[in-house]
């Protein structure tokens, strides 16, 4: 309707498509426009992104239906797949990895956004950002050729006979191993928690502060007690950005975890993550039904995504409701 | 000026345009294993120089990519260190209505590579010890399988480290394939093929992964193609073969198990040469297949393939020793040649 109408009264201004034009012009609709298409285009490409691994996966479901998830031999040569080992790699080292990345990047945003000087605070966050653009294979060979041979003289040497009669510091240690994989992991994403918290916590009211030390807290109280609590969201965004990278990461993970779709109890014993096994097999993998059960790995990779991301958005409306409103 | 230029012009694009046809790029395109990649873009690059007509493009994305890229009929020929199976020549067959057909191009070897203190290059392995390390039943470095066949090398008693291929490869088809043969627990329990299920060990991606793993790792063991081996110098072991003999692999090794299994060689070349007859056979060898289709409609790719093919095994194999890849026997040059009057 509205282009015939163009076409029969193209030129007269002040009827409808006048107004349309004229209200073009003030970029108000073109700007709505283009920003929709933006944001619709994510969901597009998320939407064939699931269809397509859904498709090219139903061998594979079909064939071995939920067992996928919950057996853990895998087996090309017999066409046995199981998920398990790779699931249980992906979620520890990804765990592992924000045990140590959580507290140490909120911590170093803490005091670059509150108590650094600014000058110092400047340098640091750009050796931050140059951290998070170092390509991953590149953190993969540090990995091995630094980190690993530092783990077996000092590290492990020193858990074993403090912790050694906990399980998961029990077993011989070669060196690649799910710990390994979690520390380097650790390292990868500590840039973004960092980079993203101070962001947050630069962006927190200065009337807030102020009000907290004319109450008579000191700096620290002020900033662990109001600052931190206002900007808790962010900082969980933060985490969830490192965590989808720590799930998905694959290179600098394959080159140090040891590649073995084993679940031992031992931290220190080698292991394989999702994202390291499709890397690995993709290329030479013959047959239909073994493309089809990586690919359904692939699926189960975005879905774990989805999981862990929603429990962590629970968990953040859990804690934020206590919170009093103080997030927002 | 500007006529004497427009001209001028005109006649540049006459004499490009007449020459054109006669310089019409016959493109062919494959795709596949990346252990032949070298020697295969030597080979094109000075096919090329003779034939400025052809040109070959060829892209190293592994042997299943390279059997998938054929079946699909994506490229115009296919390369792969893994012997094609029935199921997947029928697969072929069903989609195309003719065959697809395996011609050998150099042969390689897998080599068992080790870090022990203390111990040189040159370790003796039988093949019952080798099957024992990679099933963990023998474990331990002084295990008398292990000690018997060399005396005088001190061997510690230390836990065997197995470290192995995570990334699916032609070199693990290779080794798997040794072992399937040589040891019937094997066969049953893991097979043959580009990435199998492990008893023991670690993964590492790739040769570089390996050899680094066992680098770094006291009283490992892993397996490494031979050029592999040879170009970062590190210590690899000696197979004993099928008449007993411990064999050191190196490309005069390597050929003489590609003539000792020339005998019993089928007319598809679809045989497997491990553990091959012959006094001085290295028993952990392979051929590399380039995959080409049966019937080729398109009249100029047909024939340059084919005389391609022919040069390969002609002047072509004379390039291989110097990239340390092993020549094909002349046995099995002159089967192929007859081979290549079934493409049509």
């Amino acid at each position: 309707m509205a282009t015939q109408a163009g076409i029969a009264q193209p030129i007269r201004p002040g009827g409808r498509v006048g107004s349309f034009i004229h209200n073009l012009k003030t970029g108000d609709d073109i700007a709505y426009g283009v920003v929709w298409l933006c944001a619709t285009s994510i969901i597009v490409v998320t939407a064939l992104l699931v269809l397509e691994l859904w498709i090219n996966s139903a061998q594979a479901r079909t064939h071995f239906g939920f067992d996928f998830l919950i057996t853990s031999i895998w087996d090309p040569m017999a066409g046995k797949f199981g998920a398990l080992p790779f699931i249980y790699g992906t979620v520890v080292s990804s765990a592992l990895a924000l045990l140590i990345a959580v507290p140490l990047g909120v911590g170093a945003a803490i005091f670059l956004a509150e108590l650094a000087p600014p000058r110092l605070s400047d340098l640091l966050t750009f050796c931050i950002e140059l951290l998070a653009a170092v390509p991953s294979v590149i953190y993969g060979l540090i990995g091995i050729f630094v980190l690993i041979p530092i783990l077996e003289k000092a590290v492990v040497p020193a858990l074993k006979s403090s912790l050694g009669f906990l399980p998961v510091f029990s077993g011989p240690f070669y060196g690649v191993s799910i710990f390994s994989a979690g520390i380097v992991l650790a390292v990868m994403i500590v840039p973004f928690i960092i980079s993203v918290s101070r962001e947050v916590l630069l962006a927190v009211p200065r009337d807030l502060r102020e009000a907290a030390l004319a109450v008579g807290a000191t700096k620290w109280e002020s900033t662990w007690q109001v600052v931190v609590p206002f900007a808790r969201t962010g900082i969980f965004g933060s985490i969830f950005l490192a965590l989808a990278r720590a799930l998905g990461e694959t290179m600098a993970v394959t080159m140090v975890i040891g590649n073995t779709p084993r679940i031992q109890a031992s931290l220190l014993a080698p292991g394989y993550s999702i994202a390291a096994v499709i890397a690995n097999e993709f290329a030479e993998a013959t047959g239909d039904l073994y493309t089809s059960a990586l690919i359904e790995l692939g699926l189960v990779l975005f879905a774990l995504t989805i999981v862990l991301n929603a429990a962590a958005q629970l968990l953040i409306m859990a804690t934020t409701a206590k919170g009093a409103g103080a997030s927002r | 000026m500007n006529k004497l230029l427009f001209i001028s012009g005109l006649a540049v694009a006459a004499l490009a345009g007449s020459a054109f046809p006669a310089t019409a790029q016959t493109l062919i395109n494959g795709a596949g294993a990346t252990f032949p990649s070298p020697i295969y873009t030597k080979w094109f690059v000075e096919y090329h120089k003779l034939h400025s007509d052809v040109q070959f493009n060829y892209q190293p994305l592994g042997s299943g990519a390279g059997i998938k890229q054929i079946t699909e009929g994506t490229v115009d020929f296919g390369a792969s260190d893994i012997l094609l199976s029935d199921d997947q020549l029928k697969d072929y067959e069903n989609k195309h209505h003719f065959g697809v057909l395996m011609f050998p191009t150099v042969a390689g070897a897998a080599v068992p590579t080790y870090n022990i203190p203390g111990v040189k290059t040159g370790l003796n392995f039988t093949a019952k010890a080798l099957a024992g390390i990679f099933l963990g039943t023998i474990n331990k470095w002084n295990d008398p399988e292990l000690t018997k066949p060399n005396p005088g090398v001190k061997l510690p008693n230390a836990d065997i480290v197995v470290v192995h291929r995570s990334d699916g490869s032609g070199t693990t088809f290779c080794w798997t394939d040794f072992l399937s043969k040589i040891s019937p627990d094997w066969k049953s329990k893991v097979g043959n093929g580009g990435s199998v299920n492990w008893p023991v060990g670690l993964g590492a991606k790739g040769s570089a992964g390996v050899s680094g793993q066992v680098q770094q790792t006291a009283n490992s063991i892993g397996y490494v193609e031979l050029i592999f081996a040879e170009k970062n110098n590190i210590p690899y072991g000696n197979v004993q073969n099928s008449s007993g003999a411990f064999i050191k692999p190196e490309l005069s090794s390597i050929t003489a198990a590609a003539a000792g299994a020339a005998k019993t060689m089928p007319a598809d070349f679809r045989i497997s040469i491990t553990n091959a007859p012959g006094k001085t056979a290295y028993p952990v060898s392979t051929f590399t297949w380039l995959l080409i289709p049966e019937q080729i409609p398109d009249g100029a790719k047909q024939r340059d393939i084919k005389d391609f093919l022919h040069w390969m095994l002609t002047s072509g194999q004379d390039m291989a020793e110097p990239l340390t890849y092993a020549k094909l026997p002349k046995e099995v040059v002159a089967k192929e040649e007859k081979a290549i009057a079934k493409v049509h």
